[in-house]
């Protein structure tokens, strides 16, 4: 075994032993690894299987760039894949396993594809599924997606758990002035020196300590500025959140922040979330994001014991783990060195291989002082070794290139191709990186953003200078804050002694070797090469046709290599090719965080009318209307819905029946303009309304198709009551203000919402009177002469509530409205039911309210779904032709008034004894194909007329169909129907009942 | 993820209001000839640049405002009541 956990050093707490499961073994480490640390102290080399070919992946990085080390964390309902085992903390009794490998990682079956590999180049899937017979274009669409999903299942990554998520998660929203992202030595002095100006600092870090780099160096001094640091911060009154990831910058300054606030807990206390999803809106915001360092193309550069020159410093200098003892370091810059040197002050044997000809005295000097082995001019060819790396063959610099060099036993690779500073929050504001020749990365461009780039993510190595420029970015975010200008010395950028050299890929002439750029979706330079050859020519394309760049890791790490090779086979240079476009997230983040607690029965307000609690009390059934919870049904011993609304309409027909109506919309129009508003708003005439009267109406949308309906109450000369339907309440609400303030704002109106002062029952039913008398106070006010049908009262029920009362119809039999203050609500409903019972009446629900209303052809939400004219839902008496109104110029439109259009119609199935189902599609007998010639809205079981009926809409109407037979056609539910076409109204179409 | 700065309430996330539309159409009269109201109800500029939007603050004062809003950037330029008449007094008390 080659690695080993060192005898001291690091930062992990040696005194707290940490029990942890990988792949079903047990495991052990310490307080402060990550599962990556932990486990390569233990030995363990490979981690993962790759997405195609299923090759063997070890750890790559010691961060959230992570292209190898993909595990799943948890089981059964808390499974957690594809999670980064650089960034995972061990905690007690934690379970990880490998993935994408069967049956486990170290032994997979799926390998074999390792060997089939050149039929899985680029576009493959594509090539080879799609575009044949028999999945030509638009023809074959279904089966590729039946083959799709098994080469998933074949290819996949990680498998998440498909039972419901137990945890909980909260959102968050905060201010501050300034926000830091990063907390290494830039972070850190930024947000010291903006803290220490007077500032709202927020400083986020993803990771579970605060330091950044200064983690990863062993000297005192790092750890002394460190400390120094946060004690400012704590003094200052900062707020300083770890664990805690910045994924994405959006307008006007607003970050989208993931708290984990539990994921690295054995025990999460009960009242926690597992993460928050905070908003912070901050004046100025600072990027000290870092820098992460990229790999180098050449053979099996995949291969386990392969990872960057700063992980393998991380490692041995944070976690105190030594990952190889027999290092080499391939480099093409200086940043290199002090890996090389942390890795031989931990005992292991160092060779580094420059790619440089040259080197700066001091630099060669100062390593061989370390016992560095300093080969310059070379670099890798091929890595080999069976599960991770034994040996590799050396490169050598030739006149044309590369040529073949000796081979070097080692058992721990550490590359370093240069860096790329994360410049991706920046793009998410739509910057556009360009390209620094001098340091050969992408760097944030002069922009208009309150943002400031700080350290290495604004290409300034070293630590001193990332400090300094933390401290300039800051005092930008102050002087920008307090409105002042001020000059800031910036810190250059750079700070090598010798300048890097290009190096993306390593060739020579006639070998073929299998280089990665993107280890964890299996994209090779080969690959890149062949969408070049088949005419990519844009990097986005080239990324969507080879995915490079598109697994979980998004290409942190490999992403310039692809750039830089299609660039050079293009010809041309890379800021030229341009770099994809970076989007949140920055790392991923779980769809629980998103949802919130807006999920289940929180996932919209829930509405209960103040009848509510009643209405249960008297055994009633509630079902969802809209947010509204309603009564369904009331059913008696034995009965289920059908037997019960049968019951309640026939109840309601022959005696009286109430029902809940509190969730219909209620408005309060008042004013001295309110007449001259009402009548223009509604389609009839409302102009001559008397006091004392309510009338139906009709109200239409600007082009002329209807919006709304319902009942409005007069009162006085300046005072009317609006009722909408329950659905469009809100809508009708915001309507009539933006008329009132946008259009007509000389009109002297007052509109309120009074949908929640209201409590309303309606009465309905032959002894509906009757009833109404023995509650009133006054029983001479709702005769038939004092309250007539469409009159209104104003009065008080016999226990001194004061209510309000029109003798509207909905169900066609003679009713009332009846509304009373929300608090009076149960007390209206004792006394509406201590009398109805003496009539042998009942209380109902929905699914009666809406077989009484079906059987009289009354239109509801449903059948005024915002296509039909006031002629399509039969309502043509309702039109003025004497004023104009909201919607009278554009329904008068040729298209709206051609005889064809869909029409209200009642529908019974030709064989009596059958039923259908609402949303069939109406077709001609003949003619069972396309949308059919209508649809029907709503049905029911009609107790008047003894079989089921129904509503709809058919082109031309009763009168084209009438006497014909037509299809309900329902094939995938219900089968089809033969129906016939009648008058909407089917029971009592004189209205004889409602009047009597 | 805008802010809007409502004559009365003062700077609230735009998840208050809800958008209404092009706020400088100016509607015809209820009994103008169809074509001015084809005109005014479906012919719309796709601005790219700044525009006026109305908005209505309808989790908050209920007023619905005038924005003028940069539609590449979302900067806001200006603010003010959609109603006449309340605009003109709000101009007058500054
Ligand atoms: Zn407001």
């Amino acid at each position: 075994m080659s690695a080993s956990r060192l005898p001291d050093g690091g930062r992990i707490d040696r005194s707290t032993p940490v029990n942890f499961k990988w792949d079903k073994q047990n495991f052990s480490g310490f307080a402060g690894d990550t599962l990556a640390s932990a486990l390569i102290a233990s030995g363990e080399t490979i981690f993962g299987r790759s997405f195609k070919y299923h090759r063997p992946r070890g750890v790559m990085s010691a961060g959230v760039e992570e292209s190898g080390a993909i595990v799943t964390v948890g089981r059964d309902d808390r499974r957690d894949p594809n999670v980064k085992a650089t960034t995972q903390e061990i905690y007690e009794g934690l379970n990880a396993s490998g993935q994408n490998a069967w049956p486990n990682v170290r032994t997979d079956i799926g390998a074999v594809n390792n060997l089939m590999s050149r039929f899985f180049s680029a576009g493959f899937y594509y090539k080879t599924f799609m575009g044949i017979p028999p999945m030509e274009w638009g023809k074959g669409t279904g089966i590729w997606m039946q083959y799709e999903k098994l080469i998933r299942k074949a290819a996949g990554m990680g498998v998440a758990s498909r039972e419901p998520d137990p945890d909980t998660y909260e959102h968050g929203h905060r201010f501050c002035d300034v926000l830091v992202v990063g907390s290494g030595p830039a972070g850190l002095a930024a947000a010291v020196k903006a803290s220490l100006a007077g500032l709202d600092v927020l400083l986020v870090e993803q990771d579970f300590e605060l330091g950044g780099d200064y983690l990863n160096q062993s000297t005192p001094e790092a750890e002394l500025t460190r400390t120094a640091a946060l004690k400012a911060l704590k003094e200052a009154g900062a707020t300083v959140m770890t664990r805690t990831s910045a994924f994405g910058l959006y307008d006007y300054g607003v970050a989208g922040l993931l708290e984990r606030v539990t994921d690295h807990l054995a025990d999460p206390p009960q009242h926690t979330p597992r993460q928050r999803f905070l908003t912070v809106r901050a004046k100025h915001t600072i990027l000290a994001t870092g820098a992460l360092e990229r790999s180098i193309a050449f053979g099996n550069n995949d291969m386990p014991g392969i990872m960057t020159a700063a992980a393998g410093a991380t490692y041995v200098n944070r976690y105190g783990v030594l990952p190889g003892n027999q290092v080499v370091v391939a480099t093409s810059n200086d940043s290199a060195f002090t890996a090389a040197i942390a890795m031989a002050k931990a005992g292991a044997s160092v060779t580094l291989l420059d790619a440089r000809e040259s080197l700066p005295g001091g630099a060669a000097k100062l390593l061989e002082s370390h016992g560095v082995n300093l080969k310059s001019g070379s670099t890798v060819l091929e890595a080999h070794g069976r599960k991770g790396i034994s040996n590799l063959e050396l490169a050598v610099k030739s006149s044309n290139g590369w040529s073949a060099g000796e081979t070097l036993d080692c058992n721990l690779l550490m590359l370093s191709g240069g860096w790329s500073p994360v410049v991706n929050l920046l793009s998410h504001r739509g910057v556009r990186p360009v390209w620094d020749s001098q340091n050969l990365c992408f760097v944030s461009p002069g922009h208009d953003e309150p943002i400031q780039m700080a350290g290495s993510a604004n290409a300034v190595w070293h630590t001193e200078d990332c400090e300094a420029s933390g401290a300039a970015a800051a005092d930008s975010a102050i002087a920008a804050i307090n409105n002042q200008t001020t000059s800031i010395v910036v810190p250059a950028t750079g700070g090598w002694e010798s300048p890097i050299e290009p190096l993306y890929e390593v060739t020579v002439e006639g070998r073929k070797l299998k280089s990665f750029i993107d280890p964890q979706h299996d994209v090779t330079a080969d690959d890149v090469r062949l969408a070049h050859q088949e005419g990519f020519v844009s990097v986005e394309h080239l990324k969507r046709y080879t995915t490079l760049g598109m697994a979980t890791d998004q290409g942190k790490m490999g992403n310039i290599i692809g750039l830089a090779l299609m660039a050079e086979a293009l010809g041309r240079d890379i800021p030229e090719v341009g770099t994809t476009t970076f989007r949140p997230p920055y790392t991923p983040i779980s769809l629980g965080a998103l949802t919130g607690r807006g999920k289940g029965a929180h996932f919209k307000p829930l509405r209960r009318t103040p009848i509510h609690e009643w209405n249960l009390a008297h055994g009633a059934t509630m079902t969802e209307a809209g947010l509204w919870q309603r009564p369904w049904y009331f059913a008696r011993k034995g009965e289920g819905i059908t037997e019960a609304y049968i019951r309640e309409t026939i109840t309601t027909r022959e005696s009286v029946g109430l029902v809940d109506v509190t969730s219909l919309g209620k408005i309060a129009i008042q004013g001295p303009d309110a007449t001259e508003f009402i009548n223009r708003i509604y389609s009839n005439a409302f102009a001559k309304l008397p006091i004392g009267k309510a009338r139906y109406g009709i109200m239409l949308r600007d082009d002329g198709i209807v919006m709304d309906d319902g009942t409005t109450w007069r009162f006085s000369d300046t005072d009317y009551f609006m009722t909408t339907t329950t659905a469009h309440a809100a809508k009708v609400m915001v309507w009539l203000e933006e008329l009132l303030q946008t259009r007509w704002s000389h009109l002297k109106v007052h509109v309120t919402s009074v949908s929640e002062q209201w409590a309303g029952s309606a009465v309905a039913g032959p002894k509906s009177r009757d009833v109404l008398s023995a509650c009133v106070e006054d029983a001479t006010t709702v005769t038939n002469d004092a309250l007539p049908f469409m009159g209104v009262i104003e009065t008080r029920l016999k226990n001194g509530a004061p209510c309000r009362i029109a003798r509207i119809s909905f169900s066609g039999e003679m009713a009332y409205e009846m509304y009373v203050g929300s608090d009076y609500a149960e007390s209206m409903m004792d006394l509406l039911w201590e009398s109805t019972q003496t009539f042998d009446g009942c209380l109902y629900g929905t699914e009666a309210l809406g077989a009484l209303r079906i059987e009289k052809g009354h239109v509801t939400g449903v059948e005024l779904d915002g296509r039909v004219t006031i002629e399509d839902a039969g309502l043509g008496a309702m039109v003025s032709d004497k004023k104009s109104y909201i919607g009278s110029a554009l329904r008068k439109r040729p298209d709206l008034n051609r005889v064809d259009r869909p029409q209200l119609v009642g529908i019974v199935p030709k064989d009596r004894s059958e039923t259908f189902k609402a949303g069939s599609v109406l077709c001609a007998e003949d003619k069972l194909e396309g949308h059919g010639e209508g649809w029907i809205t709503a049905v029911t079981h009609s107790p008047s007329m003894g079989h089921w009926i129904g509503l709809g809409y058919i082109k031309g109407g009763y009168n084209e169909w009438s006497g014909k037979t037509v299809v309900a056609a329902d094939p995938v539910r219900r089968g089809n129907v033969d129906v016939e076409i009648i008058s909407p109204h089917m029971v009592d179409p004189s209205g004889e009942r409602m009047r009597g | 993820m805008i802010r809007i700065n409502c004559p009365f309430c003062g700077e609230r996330d735009h998840s208050e209001f809800s958008y209404g539309g092009d706020g400088s159409i100016v509607y015809p009269a209820l009994d103008a000839p169809v074509e001015e109201w084809v005109e005014a109800v479906f012919q719309r500029e796709n601005i790219r640049g700044v525009q006026t939007e109305s908005w209505q603050h309808v989790s908050g004062c209920r007023q619905w405002i005038l924005v003028e809003r940069d539609t590449m950037t979302h900067e806001i330029h200006s603010v003010r009541a959609a109603h006449e008449g309340v605009a003109k007094v709000l101009e007058a008390g500054k």
